[in-house]
């Protein structure tokens, strides 16, 4: 029986890592900014797309492929210094303090522009270049042969959540966001350039939706279609964790892998109805989510 | 004035078709399309968005193909109990959906109707997985049609549907029951006090949208001849919001004329440019954030949304 799940938990494991990343953006701008931002898995499928074919041209000019590793990075904090910004600035600041129905209009209507702006810019053909997988190897533990990217991945995931939790919690930056969050108003009034904060929260957000989808790439490539898939997972992770709680987004990406597998294991057919399920039966019992709470701090 | 131009532009939409076949398939389309969108711009009067009412367009149309392939051959029947399939799911969906608001409601009808989506998309066995079902000409009153005959048959029927239903729908609108709907968007605590059940007035409009999407989906499924998981995505669901709200989610007519607009809009564009999406995702934040007259009352309570 190990033989066969320990290999399925390391695979859900993997996905929800991915998931993780996509969702912890889109929570993070909900609970800065309080936009539902409906384009953001697009944002994972561009830096899918940018990491790829950086990493294809590395492969082609026949470069050290360690530098596909750098290209990955890179390519997340690209699109997130020239997307972020910019869609935070002509676009989202005109949603602030609109109704939730105007917000996720407005940030549909960016999908739909994101969507075909891909395809133009990277064809219709999917993208695929798994060098950083290969460099990694595989290893073996008690005959279960693992691809070491996959643990990679995972400990990126634990990082992050390390990483987010450090930023908001022990830097400047992070109490200014706290203090955003709080009370936007209060906040403005102390003298907290709260447009920069906004820019720097969407841009952030960005960046680990691209940084996602770049890690994303080398294990299942990029076709058109990823960011519409991935909206709707990461909105269902961001959901049953609790829109704004960062950490909840990290134990709801479990939940959803653990459903995953439990549905592979048992009724395979259902692999991909476990994550709308478990989003449905948390948010009938707790529409705020496991971790959201009505009244209490949201990040 | 206004009843002269609506009965004109029907003459025009019947007559059309007889000058340009190719016409009638997409504005058979449109107006399926307009039924649903109809169906979205209900609960947007009360302030709900619904990003998941494809399902409701997805659930009526396999439900046209299941009865189909269960030896139901007749186009009434067919069209009748598939518009009941998709308003007793409405039922069940609504009475555990219509509780929450605002966001909650929109996720909440998101994450039913994806469960819809991999539901149709992986039991392979029942719905034919991503290949989806086909639909097959029904007889008409017994009679045997061709294809072009059924079509003809279809796009008439819509049309008259269209009106008919229309009419009903503006009655419902213009009666208490439907006034109750922008009394919940604007004060929903004091509707209570006048002790009108809020609860059971977002529950009939529920059912009410859900059936209307459920008469879309059947005419959908019958004009395509196939019925597909895509159906229920999400992006599905979204074109519909987009539609009500491009229309106009003030009056009956505006559901429709969106829905015209964005097929015929559309069937020109994809000649000229394939970039079809990036136009309407333009045009629609462009609506949004200068024509908010176009979009009636559901800016009305900008300030009092926020928190």
């Amino acid at each position: 029986m190990s033989n066969t799940v320990i290999p399925l938990l390391l695979d859900s494991l993997a996905s929800a890592a991915l998931i993780f990343f996509a969702a912890v953006g889109l929570t993070l701008v909900f609970s800065v900014l309080r936009v539902l931002n409906v384009a953001h898995g697009s944002l994972y499928s561009i830096g899918a797309y940018v990491a790829a074919s950086i990493c294809l041209f590395i492969a082609s000019r026949q470069l050290s492929p360690y530098l596909s590793f750098v290209a990955l990075l890179f390519s997340a904090v690209f699109v997130a210094a020239i997307l972020g910004p910019l869609i935070e600035r002509t676009l989202i600041r005109w949603t602030y303090g609109k109704s939730e129905a105007v917000q996720i209009l407005i940030t549909f209507g960016l999908f739909l522009m994101l969507e075909d702006l891909q395809r133009m810019v990277f064809g219709v053909q999917s993208l695929y270049e798994d060098a950083p997988v290969r460099l990694l190897g595989t290893s073996q533990i008690g005959g279960v042969v693992y691809l070491n990217y996959q643990i990679f991945l995972i400990g990126m995931a634990v990082l992050v959540v390390i990483g987010l939790r450090m930023l908001i919690r022990h830097t400047r930056l992070g109490r200014l966001i706290t203090a955003v969050v709080a009370d936007r108003e209060m906040a403005q009034s102390i003298g907290i350039d709260t447009n920069r904060i906004f820019i720097l929260a969407f841009s952030l957000g960005v960046f680990l939706a691209a940084l996602g989808g770049a890690l994303a790439m080398p294990t299942s490539g990029v076709a058109p279609g990823l960011g519409a898939d991935t909206m709707v997972l990461a909105f269902a992770v961001a959901a049953i964790g609790g829109l704004g709680q960062i950490e909840g987004a990290a134990v709801a990406a479990l939940i959803v892998g653990l459903a995953r597998v439990l549905a592979i294991y048992f009724v395979p057919s259902l692999d991909a109805v476990a994550p709308y399920a478990a989003m449905l039966v948390v948010l009938l019992i707790r529409p705020y989510g496991l971790f959201g709470a009505v009244t209490a701090r949201r990040i | 004035m206004r009843v002269v131009l609506a009965a004109a532009s029907v003459i025009v939409l019947a007559i059309l078709p007889m000058f340009a076949p190719w016409l009638q398939f997409v504005l058979t389309l449109a107006i399926a399309k307009g039924f649903a969108a109809l169906g979205v711009a209900i609960l947007l009067r009360a302030g709900l968005i619904s990003i998941g009412h494809a399902m409701f367009f997805a659930a009526s149309a396999y439900g046209v193909a299941f009865l189909a392939a269960r030896g139901i051959g007749d186009f009434a029947s067919l069209l009748i109990l598939s518009v009941v399939i998709a308003a007793l799911t409405g039922v069940i969906v609504g009475a555990f959906l219509v509780r929450y608001r605002a966001i909650f409601f929109a996720m909440l009808n998101l994450a039913v109707s994806m469960v819809f989506y991999s539901l149709f998309a992986k039991l392979y066995g029942i719905t034919g997985g991503s290949d989806g079902m086909a639909v097959p000409i029904p007889s008409v009153f017994g009679m045997v049609l061709s294809e072009p005959a059924f079509k003809d048959v279809l796009f008439y029927l819509s049309l008259v549907l269209m009106v008919v239903v229309g009419l009903g729908v503006h009655r419902y609108l213009d009666s208490p029951l439907g006034h109750a709907l922008s009394a919940v968007h604007t004060n929903e605590v004091r509707l209570e006090y006048l002790g009108i059940p809020v609860w059971a007035v977002l529950l009939i409009a529920y059912v009410v949208s859900a059936a209307l999407a459920g008469l879309g989906g059947a005419i959908a499924g019958f004009a395509i001849g196939r019925v597909v998981p895509d159906f229920a995505f999400w992006t599905a669901s979204g074109h519909l919001v987009l539609v009500a709200v491009l229309g106009g989610i003030g009056g009956v007519p505006g559901a429709f004329i969106g829905a015209l607009f964005l097929e015929l809009l559309h069937t020109a564009a994809v000649t000229v440019t394939d970039a079809w999406n990036l136009i309407v995702g333009a045009a629609l934040i462009a609506v949004i954030m200068f024509m908010p007259k176009g979009l009636y009352g559901l800016f009305a309570r900008e300030k009092g949304a926020e928190r």
